[in-house]
C-alpha cells in the first residue's frame, strides 16, 4: 500500500472541522430522506455532499426550469445507492419540492432507492447497478463531441463500485479519445459493504491507476469546500487529457457516530432511538 | 449480409446526422469508406463491450443513433447487463448488429455460438428482436430501423444466402411475411430457417401435403395478428429456428397462440435441445445434426401427419 498521503491524513481529520450551515442544511434534506424511508445508504450519501454542492453550486451549468436544455452540463451519480445525496440538491435548486423526501421509497414516489432517469428532472442515467456511469458518461461527452457543443460530463462513483471491470474499460476509452470534458470523481471513503476496501479490494496506489490509464489524475479532500472549489476552477475543460478527482471523504459524514463505521454503509430500517440520534448528531457536527 | 447491413449504416448516417457507428474490435477495414468520410461519427473501441454499451447508450440519451456491431455472443451475454440497464431502461435508439448468429461459427465452437439470443434478447422491456432471411431484406429492415423509437437487436445470418425476398414485400418491423399460402400445415420460421423451410414445403408439395410458410423475421414485437389468423384450420403447426428450443420463437408463438385462447393443432418444435452443441463442421452441417435442413423438415411434417 503506499504512503498515506497528506491529502488522506487530513480528510480522515476531517470530522475534526464543524460543518458549515450549507453542508449542514443539505445533510438535514439527506436525512429528512432517510426518515422518509425509514432506509437509505446513509454513510454512502454523506460522504459526497460537498463534492456535490460544490459542482451544483459553482461548476455545473443547468436550469431546473429546463432540466433538459441542450448546453447544460450532464452529471451522472454511478454510485446510485447514494442517490440522496444528489436528491438533496435537486431540492435545494428546485427541480424537485421539499416535500418530495418525504416519500422516499414509497409505492408512489418519484425517488426511489436508486435514481431514474424518466422520473426525476435532473437525473440524466438511471444508476444503481455498479459500474455504468463512467461509460454513459463517455459516451455523453463523445455526443457533445460529435454535436459541437461545450457541454462538460462529471460522473460521480463510489470506490467499491470501481471494482467493476466496466470502469476500467471506460477509463481506456476515455484516455483514447481524450475527453478532456469528462470528470470522473471517485468518492474515495475507504468502506464498502462488506468492509474497508483495503480488506475487500485495495485500491491504492489509486491516482496513479487513473493516470496510467491516460488521465489527469488529482488528489483532493472531499470535505474541504474551498479546495474543490479551486479545483474544479482550475481544470483545462479544453485541454487534451479527461480528469480524475480522487476526492479522499469520510463515510457518514456529519453523524459522528457513523464516520467510517461499516456498518452505516445503508440501514434498512432505523429504530425510533436511531432518528432520534442521526437528528441530532447533525445539529452539533 | 453483414457488410449489406453496415454499407447501410454508412448510407444511413450520410442522410442523418444523428447515425454513428461503433464497433469493438472488427476485422480489418471495416465499415472503412465511412470511417474515411466522416471519422467523427465512426468509432472501433476495442475488445470492451460493456463499455461499447454503455457508451452507445450515452451518446443516445444525447440524441445520436449508435448502430454497435461485434459478434452475436459478446453483443449479448457479454454485457447483458449493460444492455438491459443503460439501452432497455432508459429505452434508447440503440441497433445492436450482432454477427454470426445461431450456428453461423459452427467452426469455432459454443463460445462463438449464439443460440440463446432470441431468448435472452426477448425478455428484455423494450427490445425488439429481428433476424431477417437475406440481404436484400436486410436492406429493407435498415431502412425501417432509422426511425424505430427503442432499441433493436439485429440478428446476422452467415452472409450468401439465397435471396427469398421480394421488393414488394411491405416490409415493416414487427409484421410477419406470408411466403407460401397454408393448407394441412403452417410451418414458422425466422432468419436462415425460413429458406430451409420454403424448400421443405417444396418437398412436402410433391408429396401432396399443401404447407405454408410464415416467415417472422420479427421475433419481438411478435405478429400475433398473423399468428391468429393463419393458425385455426391447419392439422399441424411446426415452428423452425436457429436456437434453442428454450424461449425462442417457437416458445413465443405458443405464449402468443395460448394467450390469445386459440385452439391449438398438433404443433412440432424444430430447434436445438438444452445442450451446448459438441461439434465443428459448417452452419449446414449443424443444421443437419439438430434436423433443420429442407429434407428433414419435410419428413418431420410427414411422420407428424401421419
Amino acid at each position: 500500500m503506499s504512503q498515506e498521503s497528506a491529502i488522506r491524513q487530513a480528510a480522515r481529520q476531517a470530522e475534526a472541522r464543524p460543518l458549515d450551515n450549507r453542508s449542514k442544511h443539505l445533510r438535514r434534506l439527506v436525512v429528512e430522506g432517510l426518515l422518509g424511508g425509514g432506509r437509505g445508504h446513509i454513510g454512502s450519501s454523506m460522504s459526497p455532499i460537498e463534492i456535490l454542492r460544490v459542482l451544483y453550486d459553482e461548476v455545473m451549468r443547468f436550469d431546473p426550469a429546463q432540466p433538459k436544455w441542450t448546453g447544460r452540463d450532464r452529471f451522472i451519480l454511478s454510485k446510485g445507492h447514494g442517490c440522496l445525496a444528489q436528491y438533496a440538491l435537486l431540492v435545494d435548486k428546485g427541480f424537485i419540492a421539499r416535500e418530495t423526501l418525504g416519500t422516499f421509497c414509497k409505492k408512489d414516489s418519484i425517488l426511489g432507492g436508486h435514481p431514474e432517469a424518466n422520473k426525476i428532472p435532473g437525473v440524466e442515467a438511471s444508476t444503481g447497478a455498479l459500474g455504468h456511469g463512467l461509460s454513459i458518461g463517455v459516451g455523453m461527452a463523445l455526443a457533445a463531441r460529435v454535436q459541437k457543443r461545450d457541454s462538460r460530463v462529471f460522473v460521480v462513483m463510489g470506490d467499491g463500485e470501481i471494482n467493476e471491470g466496466s470502469v476500467w474499460e471506460a477509463a481506456m476509452s476515455a484516455g483514447k479519445h481524450r475527453l478532456s470534458n469528462l470528470v470522473a470523481i471517485v468518492d474515495y471513503n475507504k468502506i464498502q459493504s462488506y468492509a474497508f476496501t483495503d480488506e475487500v479490494q485495495p485500491l491504492d496506489p489509486l491516482p496513479e491507476k487513473w493516470a496510467a490509464f491516460g488521465f489527469d489524475a488529482i488528489e483532493v479532500d472531499g470535505h474541504d469546500v474551498e479546495a474543490l472549489s479551486k479545483l474544479f476552477r482550475e481544470l483545462r475543460y479544453d485541454g487534451d487529457k479527461p480528469t480524475a478527482i480522487i476526492a479522499h471523504t469520510v463515510k457518514g459524514r456529519g453523524v459522528p457516530f457513523a464516520e467510517h463505521q461499516p456498518s452505516w454503509h445503508h440501514k434498512n430500517k432505523f429504530t425510533d432511538e436511531e432518528v432520534r440520534a442521526i437528528a441530532a448528531a447533525l445539529e452539533d457536527a | 449480409m453483414r457488410n449489406t447491413s453496415l454499407n447501410k449504416v454508412h448510407e444511413l448516417a450520410q442522410k442523418d446526422s444523428r447515425v454513428v457507428f461503433i464497433g469493438s474490435d472488427l476485422g480489418v477495414g471495416t465499415l472503412k469508406a465511412m470511417k474515411a468520410e466522416m471519422p467523427e461519427r465512426f468509432f472501433m473501441e476495442g475488445v470492451a463491450e460493456q463499455n461499447v454499451i454503455g457508451m452507445a447508450a450515452g451518446m443516445a440519451m444525447d440524441g445520436l443513433i449508435p448502430y454497435v456491431n461485434t459478434i452475436a455472443p459478446f453483443i449479448t451475454r457479454r454485457c447483458y447487463e449493460q444492455v438491459a440497464v443503460d439501452v432497455c431502461v432508459h429505452n434508447l435508439p440503440v441497433r445492436l448488429i450482432a454477427n454470426g448468429g445461431g450456428v453461423v461459427y459452427a467452426p469455432l465452437g459454443p463460445t462463438h455460438l449464439a443460440i440463446e439470443d432470441f431468448a435472452i434478447m426477448r425478455a428484455l422491456p423494450n427490445m425488439a428482436v429481428v433476424a431477417v432471411s437475406d440481404a436484400e431484406e436486410m436492406k429493407r429492415l435498415m431502412d425501417a430501423s432509422l426511425d424505430w423509437k427503442g432499441p433493436i437487436y439485429i440478428r446476422l445470418a452467415k452472409g450468401g444466402d439465397p435471396v427469398i425476398s421480394q421488393p414488394t414485400d411491405d416490409f415493416k418491423i414487427g409484421k410477419a411475411i406470408l411466403r407460401r399460402e397454408p393448407g394441412r400445415v403452417l410451418m414458422v420460421s425466422t432468419g436462415a430457417t425460413t429458406e430451409r423451410c420454403l424448400k421443405a414445403a417444396d418437398i412436402l408439395a410433391e408429396a401432396g401435403i399443401t404447407a405454408g410458410v410464415l416467415h417472422m423475421h420479427t421475433v419481438k414485437p411478435l405478429d400475433c395478428e398473423a399468428l391468429k389468423a393463419l393458425v385455426p384450420g391447419r392439422d399441424l403447426l411446426v415452428t423452425v429456428e436457429e436456437h434453442l428450443l428454450a424461449g425462442g420463437l417457437g416458445s413465443a408463438i405458443l405464449e402468443c397462440l395460448v394467450d390469445c385462447g386459440v385452439t391449438l393443432p398438433k404443433v412440432k418444435r424444430l430447434g436445438l435441445p438444452d445442450s451446448f452443441t459438441k461439434e465443428y463442421g459448417s452452419q449446414d452441417s449443424m443444421f443437419e445434426t439438430y434436423g433443420l435442413k429442407a429434407e428433414q423438415i419435410a419428413t418431420t411434417v410427414r411422420t407428424a401427419l401421419a
